[in-house]
């Protein structure tokens, strides 16, 4: 319960902890940033894959812990956002629980509330969008629902900051509360009272704290698993044998659990709200006739696609050659000649090896963020949820599922997000197959070093060469799921459940959140994997002899020499793509490293007809779009899968791709060309 | 439309109708019914296109379905 604790520069201020709950869609991470601000911590929850955030803030002289819990629509052991959050508040028993509800769907928002009452914790209601409730018809009266639940009830409208102030002081009224909170709670359906009755009775004085064992027998009734097998443990056998009689005989009890829950939220909501009139036609209506249309539908999609991409490239593209031009060569001639008394060999790690490794990797910041505020901005004003809708049957077609095309699509900009984007994919397998295709979407380094070499080896047919190369290993990523599915999965599809959120004005505050918390995971692999690996690639060019031609990596080139012959490759290509496994963009460095010319256009554009022929040149770029990914995203695979199983699995996939796939492309391109 | 029972897949889009059952184990049936899909609450078909997931309006919210799932629920349809 509440805690007393001495805060270092606060003397004597009381401590509270808060969570923060809310189902998906409801402007919980709104109400999440105004609250902490930046002062926030993003991690996982111990042993899970699923984000955790808390923050801390000074209110009235308290020091305040708020703990995001993760969104879900109810507490049922189904997922493990739903365990985590029902598990923190029966075990940590924060002081108050604020949950935010959205005021265009009262009804489907309270069940979490019900959900909450049945744990038995303090709560506070904030009523959020109110103007978007407004703006679709609902006219809400929040003082007669806080009289109708027991619990006080907020109106907020968190997007444009109103009342969230007014949330808080609400909750910490309830935290600093002596007798326990009177909520008026639900009950079960008249038809499953006596049943309900029996299982309490069966367990009784066998539930330890801090279980509710009203609770337990309620998750009992709904067939919950992972209280069942707590039970099984309390219980002695005579009494889990006579449980087990009674639940057997009520499979069903789940439909009556929700029903009672509704029957009295219909009650409660009936006098607070009315609803719009018939005929009334609503934004989110006007939007959807064409956003979700199974043909129009994909329309809307391919153009809102092409202005994200023209976006990012007409903004961020400039940004990059500044950065490039005005940051890092100054950055590098500057410590070059700091360093002009050093050891060449220092010299050349800190220039060649982390400058050139890290820094390059930094030019892409401008896109990335642009790219991200992008999805942000799709994501905040509910749009996802269509793309995801109108390309689930294409999805389906590739073994794929429809929310597999949210960080599909971050893939453009970068795979680690990518990656760490497939959480919200419900069912584990469908997390897998979606992190083990992502890395076949061609990222922004990937695009970058195309359109350099396409524009350096085949000057007359550029654009041709950039979008074929483009599009091949997305169709290698279509191909793959399909045979996947056949093959491995049995056709096997997984529900598809997801709601369709009204649109709404975005928030440039939780845009920038998303934006900063995507760029800093890419930041903080390029500070500490890819320098790492950077160091060490910079040492196997440059050891033992000093010069890239009697090096290591020379001697790991010759060795694959006869796998390059396959493909028209030389050693010294073969180097180039294995460089860039520590970024996509190594690759073109590392050509002209080895090549000894200019990274410039005209200095590549001599490797044609020398180096390269036009088949050769094809094999490396394929090759190049279809290796393994770079060093920062399998170390985001092994971090999101957790095992290095699926690290290696996907390093031979996509080796035994590209190698085909260069093959394959050499031959073809020697045929016809 | 009569007043037989059919599965919520077969309601045409634009038309109502009132959820009487729903089929398949509690992990189906629990996360349906916490969606507000209970016997005796009325949806709306918004979206039903000849193949892919359907969208419903259920207490005030749009669900998107697949017809998986979709065949679960039981409902019995009232027209437009």
């Amino acid at each position: 319960m509440a805690t007393v604790s001495q805060v270092p520069g606060t003397p004597g201020a009381r401590r509270l902890t808060i969570a923060l709950a809310g189902q998906p869609n409801v402007g919980k991470s709104t109400v999440f940033n105004m609250l902490t601000g930046l002062n926030q911590h993003v991690g996982n929850w111990p042993g899970k894959t699923v984000e955790m955030r808390s923050g801390t803030l000074e209110h009235h002289g308290l020091v305040l812990d708020v703990i995001d819990l993760p969104g879900t629509y109810s507490l049922t052991a189904a997922s493990p956002e739903e365990v985590i959050t029902r598990e923190y508040i029966l075990q940590e028993r924060p002081d108050v629980v604020m949950v935010v509800i959205n005021a265009s769907s009262v009804e489907r928002n309270l069940y979490l509330v019900t959900e909450l009452m049945a744990l038995s914790c303090p709560l506070a209601i904030g009523l959020n969008m109110m103007d978007v409730a407004a703006q679709e018809g609902y006219t809400i009266h929040p003082e007669v629902l806080s009289e109708a639940i027991g619990v006080p009830v907020v109106p907020m409208t968190a997007a444009r900051g109103l009342g969230v102030h007014e949330f808080l002081d609400a909750a910490i009224e309830v935290a600093q509360r002596q007798e326990p909170q009177q909520v008026n709670r639900p009950e079960i359906r008249a038809d499953h009272r006596d049943v309900l009755e029996r299982v309490l009775a069966v367990i009784a004085g066998f539930v330890p704290e801090p279980y509710p064992a009203d609770w337990v027998a309620l998750k009992l009734l709904e067939g919950d698993q992972q209280i069942t097998g707590l039970v099984t443990d309390w219980l002695p056998t005579p009494a889990w044998e006579e449980l087990q009689d009674v639940l057997r005989a009520h499979e069903d009890a789940i439909v009556a659990v929700a029903s009672g829950r509704y029957a009295w939220i219909s009650q409660v909501a009936r006098a607070a709200m009315t609803r719009p009139r018939a005929g009334h036609v609503t934004i989110t209506q006007r939007i959807d006739a064409y956003a979700t249309h199974p043909f129009w539908g994909l329309v809307v999609l391919a153009v809102v696609m092409a202005a994200i991409f023209g976006l990012t490239y007409a903004i961020g593209g400039p940004m990059q050659g500044w950065v490039d031009s005005a940051v890092m060569g100054p950055l590098a001639r500057w410590t070059g000649a700091a360093l002009a008394q050093a050891p060449e060999w220092v010299r050349g790690l800190a220039v060649d090896g982390i400058i050139g490794g890290v820094g390059t990797m930094l030019t892409f910041l401008p896109i990335l963020v642009v790219f991200f505020a992008g999805m942000g901005f799709l994501e905040d004003v509910g749009y996802m949820a269509r793309a995801a809708y109108v390309m689930d049957g294409f999805m389906h077609s590739i073994g794929l599922h429809g929310k597999s095309f949210m960080p599909l699509f971050l893939g453009f900009g970068c795979n680690v997000p990518a990656i760490m984007g497939a959480r919200i994919l419900e069912s584990r397998r469908d997390r897998i197959l979606t992190i083990m295709l992502a890395p076949l979407v061609p990222c922004t380094a990937r695009l970058a070093v195309l359109t350099v070499l396409a524009q350096a080896f085949f000057p007359d047919r550029a654009v041709l060469v950039t979008v074929g190369m483009t599009a091949l290993p997305l169709v290698v990523l279509a191909l793959s799921g399909i045979v996947i599915r056949k093959v491995f999965l049995k056709n096997i599809q997984s529900a598809f459940i997801m709601e369709m959120p009204l649109y709404h004005l975005p928030n440039g505050r939780t845009i920038g959140m998303t934006v900063w918390q995507r760029t800093v995971a890419f930041l903080k692999k390029a500070g500490t994997v890819i320098l790492a690996v950077s160091v060490v690639v910079w040492a196997l060019v440059t050891f033992p002899g000093g010069d890239v031609d009697s090096s290591y990596m020379a001697a790991v080139g010759h060795l694959l020499e006869p796998v390059g012959d396959l493909m028209g490759l030389s050693w010294r290509s073969i180097v180039a793509i294995l460089s860039s496994f520590v970024a996509k963009e190594n690759a073109v460095a590392t050509l002209s490293v080895l090549y000894g010319v200019g990274e410039q256009g005209s200095g590549l554009r001599s490797l044609m007809g020398t180096e390269f022929t036009p088949a050769s040149g094809l094999a490396f770029l394929a090759v190049e779009m279809l290796f393994i990914p770079c060093v920062a995203t399998l170390a985001v695979i092994r971090q999101e899968t957790g095992s290095w199983k699926w690290v290696l699995v996907n390093v031979l996939f996509l080796g035994l791709l590209a190698l085909v796939g260069g093959i394959i492309v050499y031959h073809l391109a020697r045929l016809w060309l | 439309m009569s007043d037989l029972t059919t599965s919520l897949d077969f309601v045409p889009e634009g038309h109502e109708a009132s959820i009487v059952s729903l089929l398949g184990g509690h992990g189906l049936s629990g996360r349906l019914a916490a969606l507000g899909f209970t016997p005796g609450v009325t949806i709306r078909v918004l979206r039903n296109p000849p193949r892919g997931p359907i969208i419903v309006n259920v207490l005030d919210t749009c669900i998107a379905l697949g017809r998986g799932q979709a065949r679960h629920v039981l409902v019995r349809p009232r027209g437009r």
